[in-house]
């Protein structure tokens, strides 16, 4: 390392500097003109007038965030009160992809540490183990988990085989399907910062801890997790970001009581309901929600950084 | 004694192990059930009547055979053929970004790679879906591969930049050092170099692409079906056996992938 | 007599990293076919300066010459120069015989040909069984012989090392610094070395540049950078110093007379610049001074002893000096039948050798 930062300075990898422009050309036109612009042209669409059969008029509205916010009745006429339907389904999102974040870190937590603390032959192999249904299609995923929480599944067959209950638990179309969904999509990324975290952590400061008299679960709590913060916290917002716009869990598990964003806004492109200006709006909303989540965990992991110095 | 030494070690804790293994059995039993099902000879799901293979030959000849065909054509040329764009733009720009000295709108390319990966998927979907109908492009097979290749840059570009970040670049001044120009650098020490990280690249990328249901279902054009939009539509009308029998093939197709690409990182005789 | 050309020269060269300059103005020449050394502590500017060289960073201003031809402008591919790196930088996708026929096959050779020399590099530093294996499956060693060989192999005008020897242990270093130097007399080429170890420095090289803080120090042989150092970092980087404050009484007949605090009075060979009144320093080697009870015919200081310590081939004495300052005196065991050792808190002279005492200003 010591050439590459020579008596110290800063040094960086410039092999390649002269060809910069046309080695970054390509992806700058395909993100530029796939992600930048239809990002834009969504922020347009947002506040343009909607058509009834798809797509929108070229004219400037705020309809659809007054739709949105406000209620103004059957006609349109009447002054606007806020209206709660929309902001609740949001709400319902949050705490679902809270409860789910929660879940994933309840388990997630103690198999990252877990893994972290094999001999480091094996570790590779449990990582693995871990990842690989992360990899299996998300849809067969969902769907798998469909059918194995149903009415008739194979969960509820073998609990009332075993004699367990008596007559089949309802999960499917609850609350906890759409957890354990949102948990069966995510859970890897709870796993690896967390993991990461751990195998960097230096135990001698838990046998420093034991040593000075604190109880195993008291050095949990006191040292490892504080220590480890910055991957819980990676991994928290790994899983929760995500689950808030996630359209298959809730839309295979949870039926129609546990509408989410992703539903709200599928509906609105695809469904009868059909208003792109409102499902633009709407993923503005969500949009913006999840830059201020990014920001603020950047903002957090760099002061974290910046302590540790 | 085992609880003594549980005891005595400072990392292990109790019911850790426990919740590892209920962990394990809650990603793999979903899979397991589905892959048995698959196996039924039942006409139903709700019963189990003996092994068959039924179900999967009813897959290649049966009733639905040729939509799901069409569409399982459709997923893998899709996959092909963004996985391959994808990687050679991520190879290109992991050189630009990583072996090309600091520069001012060297943030901001990161920005842009990343974004897909930030942004929620669903507001992706929105977003390409509003581009291709303002620029009046009619959806269908191209638009797919359009959204997929933008979307699959960012999962080709992280194993890629990893592994370049772990090269050592005196390596390449070496090279140079020896009378190799930077092309030569490029072919004969960086590409074989980076081999692993671009075969994984390669190979998250197409099963990004093979995976993605959201975005495809926004952008793909009326009649054009991917297998997951396929599954998907015959899993709204009730999840039958020989979705079972497609889940499964497909299961497998990303688990050889994934271990294919776990055993290209191990052999790796160069670290 | 005709002079023969420099491998290297450098003239005036500077390097900046934005507002922070690395280099300020160095100008040096290197001989051909000589084991030359950059030495200095971390941050000295010497890698940079060995990098320049190269042609891994640029020169902000000035030139250099590579046997009278003005190499700062090329590209390192095109610079006849090889460099063995810190860290080896073997290609880890190479066999070693590949590693080494690299260089030749930039420049052209065929693949055979290539490899037909690299074995023969590989037999000159007895790797050729090796050949066939990947650079991960050597030895630190055996790592480091190979970076040689490739890096000898297209036979370069001149060998740049950069700190090559730090990651080997000590003995193997010892062995390595022996083999390095004969290797440099049997090539006839240009050996340019870069480290921070002092007494490597002074081992290997014809002549040594040291360097800090961006500036060339000091540029002479080992022997004349030990025993007439031109400043308090030369005297006080190589090698032990006693150092200790004195005030410039008069100057006669080439020597200064000058005054310790406690108004004790020293003879030192006057140097450039110096006259009555001016405060300086002067330089003292342990091994040039010794103990006794009673005075001698030469310079002598007076102090108690503090401590003795014991390292093997000699023992060091600390003595705390009558003016306050501790002073160092290391004799050799083998001397020191003659002298016994002098228990801490005797009251003892010290010796010091005729001219063993340096004048130097800040």
């Amino acid at each position: 390392m010591a050439i590459s930062a020579p008596d110290g300075e800063p040094a960086v990898s410039n092999t390649y500097h002269k060809s910069r422009t046309w080695l970054l050309l390509p992806s700058w036109v395909v993100l530029g003109a796939l992600s930048l612009v239809p990002a834009i042209l969504m922020l347009v669409y947002s506040f343009l007038t909607k058509e009834f059969r798809g797509g929108v008029i070229w004219e400037f509205s705020l309809a659809a965030y007054d739709q949105f916010f406000f209620d103004r009745g059957l006609f349109g006429d009447d002054s606007p009160t806020l209206d709660w339907t929309y902001i609740a389904i949001f709400w319902r999102s949050f705490w679902q992809a809270g409860a789910a974040t929660l879940l994933s870190l309840a388990i997630g937590f103690p198999t990252a540490y877990f893994i972290a603390t094999r001999p480091v032959q094996t570790r590779a192999i449990w990582v693995f183990l871990i990842t690989i249904p992360y990899w299996v299609n998300l849809l067969i995923r969902t769907v798998s988990m469909k059918f194995l929480l149903r009415d008739e599944g194979p969960l509820n067959l073998s609990l009332m085989a075993v004699g367990l209950i008596d007559s089949p638990l309802q999960i499917v179309n609850t609350n906890l399907a759409v957890q354990l969904g949102l948990f069966y999509s995510y859970l890897p990324f709870m796993v690896l910062p967390i993991y990461a975290a751990v195998e960097r952590y230096d135990f001698s400061l838990s046998e420093a801890a034991a040593d000075l008299y604190a109880s195993k679960w008291v050095t949990l709590h006191r040292i490892l997790l504080p220590v480890t913060k910055p991957g819980v916290i990676a991994g928290c917002i790994l899983v929760f970001v995500p689950s808030l716009g996630s359209f298959l869990a809730p839309d295979l598990l949870g039926g129609a009581k546990n509408y989410m964003i992703g539903s709200l806004i599928e509906e609105q492109f695809k469904g009868n309901a059909g208003n792109w200006p409102f499902g633009a709006a709407a993923s503005m909303i969500l949009l913006t929600i999840v830059l201020v989540i990014l920001i603020a965990f950047a903002r957090q992991q760099s002061r974290l950084e910046r302590g540790r110095v | 004694m085992a609880g003594l030494s549980v005891k005595l070690d400072v990392r292990s804790y109790s019911g850790f192990k426990a919740v590892t293994f209920l962990c394990l059995i809650i990603l793999y039993a979903p899979l397991l059930v589905v892959t048995i099902y698959s196996f039924n000879a039942s006409n139903s799901i709700a019963s189990w009547d003996g092994f068959s293979v039924h179900w999967y030959v009813d897959v290649f000849t049966g009733p639905e055979s040729a939509k799901f065909k069409r569409a399982a054509w459709n997923s893998f040329a899709i996959a092909l053929i963004a996985a391959t764009v994808s990687t050679m733009i991520a190879t290109l720009a992991a050189t630009g970004m990583i072996r090309a000295g600091k520069f001012k709108l060297r943030t901001l390319s990161f920005g842009l790679i990343s974004l897909p990966l930030m942004v929620p998927e669903i507001v992706t979907a929105v977003a390409t879906l509003i581009f291709f109908n303002a620029i009046g492009f009619e959806r269908g097979f191209a638009t797919i591969i359009f959204a997929h290749i933008a979307f699959c840059i960012p999962f080709a570009y992280l194993p890629i930049a990893a592994r370049m970040q772990g090269i050592d670049e005196t390596v390449e001044q070496a090279a140079l050092d020896l009378y190799a120009t930077r092309q030569q650098v490029f072919t004969r020490i960086l590409l074989p170099l980076m081999t692993p990280g671009i075969i994984s690249g390669f190979l998250l990328a197409f099963i990004v692409s093979l995976d993605d249901f959201i975005i495809t279902n926004f952008v793909k054009g009326a009649g054009v079906e991917t297998l997951p939009t396929a599954i998907f539509g015959a899993v709204k009308q009730g999840i039958k056996p020989n979705i079972m029998a497609i889940s499964t093939l497909l299961l497998s197709v990303s688990v050889v992938m994934v271990t294919i690409s776990y055993f290209v990182s191990k052999t790796d005789k160069t670290t | 007599m005709e002079q023969r050309e420099n491998a290297i020269d450098i003239r005036s060269a500077v390097k900046r990293y934005g507002s922070f300059t690395a280099l300020k103005e160095i100008s040096l020449s290197i001989r051909d076919n000589e084991f030359f050394t950059l030495l200095g502590p971390s941050g000295c500017g010497k890698t940079t300066l060995l990098r320049m060289i190269a042609g891994f960073e640029a020169v902000s201003e000035g030139s250099i010459y590579l046997f009278g031809e003005e190499i700062e402008n090329l590209p390192p591919n095109r610079r006849p120069v090889n460099t063995v790196f810190q860290n080896y930088a073997l290609f880890p996708h190479l066999n070693v015989l590949d590693n080494v026929a690299f260089g030749l096959e930039m420049k052209g050779r065929s693949k055979l040909e290539a490899r037909e020399k690299a074995g023969l590099m590989l037999e000159l530093v007895q790797l050729i069984d090796f050949s066939a294996r990947r650079p991960s499956q050597l030895s630190g060693g055996q790592q480091q012989r190979v970076a040689l060989a490739r890096a000898l192999a297209p036979q370069p005008k001149v060998l740049l090392l950069d700190e090559p020897l730090s990651a080997l242990d000590l003995k193997l270093r010892k062995t390595m610094q022996l083999e390095l130097k004969h290797l440099q007399r049997e090539t006839g080429i240009t050996f340019i070395f870069v480290t921070h170890d002092q007494e490597e420095a002074l081992t290997m090289s014809d002549r040594i540049a040291v360097m800090s803080s961006g500036q060339l120090q000091q540029l002479g042989s080992p022997r004349d950078i030990y025993e007439t150092p031109c400043n308090m970092f030369v005297a006080d980087f190589i090698g032990d110093t006693n150092l200790l404050d004195v005030q410039v009484d008069a100057v006669k007949d080439g020597q200064a007379v000058c005054r310790l605090a406690g108004g004790h009075q020293l003879n030192c060979e006057q140097v450039e610049g110096v006259g009555p009144g001016a405060k300086v320093h002067v330089c003292l080697r342990p091994e040039r001074t010794f103990i006794s009870e009673k005075p001698t015919e030469t310079e002598n200081l007076q102090g108690r002893v503090v401590e003795n310590i014991f390292i093997g081939t000699d023992i060091t004495t600390l003595v705390e000096l009558v003016e306050g300052p501790g002073f160092t005196v290391r004799t050799s065991n083998s001397d020191r039948g003659s002298q016994g050792i002098f228990e801490p808190g005797s009251d003892v002279f010290i010796n010091l050798e005729p001219g063993a005492a340096r004048l130097l200003m800040d």
